[in-house]
């Protein structure tokens, strides 16, 4: 399926732009990695009796694979509410730079901040990726729609996976459990690898994996926030010094 | 399956708020609130953005050195192959993500079954 050209009719209404974001969700393997990651957390609610309804609210309203996992985990480890939220808003920083970044991709001059809420809501690594390869294709009136079409099937799919997932994790050996939470690691780094353009982006991708093992020896808490600052400083450096040679 | 499994109680899903809902969504909030003015092709937005994509690999690379649940019952020297194999494969493939994910699962799940 390819999207139509952007001066073609299908785009001449926005429940058309949702309905084309909506059947996005057939073009990219991401679908299929994010079934399988919801697949696993949904399996791992159950072992660590969380109710299946929890389950598929934390998808609904948290709708960020990294922060539902860290959140199941020390929960279901006996911390408390507060080393939890602390863990999971450090995990959720991410995504603040990830909104700052895709709104303007979507956003005209008459844009409300509003009509961008659910845009926001549904950003996570997986729709920040494929805004940067399908948004480009889609006329900018229409981006909103597509966005939320292409959210909307999303969630539906995960909410899918983790009910799956639940009722699944009776019958999960060890083994299969340890395969299906290792989707994660795998699936973010190749896409995320796979959209990296820039020298920028690549300089970011390995010194953040590589400087994480670092910064965890320092114990402050914010392990993940420290190394991620100081490599995405040094790719921006890698950025300026090869746009100022250039 | 029980209706107390389905279902749980009210206070599971107070906690679910406090604790995942509302530190996870606070950044969403303040990114829609202070990226209006923001150019998409700023110089800001290009460091912004590195630091995203720094601290997601940090995400990963957190999962692999120290894994959840029963990824934690995979020895280290697996996890860390599994990834470094899938990489090979990526490479090798044009950037294949399917390529790159199957085969950092084969590599685990066949140590994991030589192992025993």
């Amino acid at each position: 399926m390819a999207l139509p050209p952007l001066d073609s009719p299908q785009w001449n209404s926005s429940w058309l732009a949702f309905g084309w974001g909506l059947r996005s969700i057939t073009q990219t393997i991401l679908t299929l990695v994010l079934f399988a990651t919801y697949l696993g957390i949904g399996a791992l609610a159950h072992d660590t009796h969380f109710s299946l309804l929890w389950a598929l609210c934390s998808t609904l309203f948290v709708w960020a694979g990294p922060a539902q996992i860290i959140l199941i985990t020390t929960l279901g480890s006996g911390a408390t509410i507060i080393q939890s939220a602390i863990a999971v808003t450090v995990s959720a920083i991410r995504l603040f730079p990830m909104v700052v970044s895709v709104l303007p991709l979507m956003r005209t001059p008459t844009t409300r901040r509003r009509e961008l809420f659910f845009a926001a809501h549904l950003t996570a690594v997986t729709l920040w990726v494929e805004c940067h390869r399908f948004l480009p294709q889609v006329p900018r009136e229409r981006r909103i729609a597509f966005v939320n079409g292409l959210g909307f099937g999303l969630v539906s799919v995960c909410l899918t996976a983790n009910t799956v997932g639940y009722f699944l994790a009776a019958n999960l050996t060890q083994t299969l459990g340890a395969a299906i939470l290792m989707l994660t690691p795998l699936s973010f780094l190749f896409s995320t690898a796979r959209n990296s353009r820039e020298a920028a982006d690549v300089v970011a991708l390995a010194l953040g994996v590589l400087l994480y093992p670092l910064a965890a020896k320092m114990n402050s808490g914010l392990d993940i926030l420290v190394s991620g600052l100081v490599a995405g400083t040094i790719a921006y450096g890698v950025h300026w010094w090869r746009e100022v040679r250039a | 399956m029980s209706y107390a499994q389905l279902i749980g109680d009210w206070q599971a899903l107070v906690v679910l708020f406090v604790a995942g809902v509302v530190p996870n969504q606070i950044w969403r909030m303040l990114g829609l609130w202070f990226g209006g003015g923001i150019d998409e092709g700023s110089e800001l937005l290009v460091w912004v953005r590195a630091v995203a994509t720094a601290i997601l690999a940090g995400v990963i690379a957190q999962i692999v050195v120290q894994p959840p649940g029963a990824l934690a019952s995979v020895p280290d020297a697996l996890r860390y192959g599994a990834v470094a194999a899938g990489l090979v494969v990526f490479l090798l493939t044009h950037r294949s993500i399917f390529a790159g994910v199957v085969t950092g699962e084969v590599f685990m799940l066949a140590g994991k079954w030589w192992l025993g």
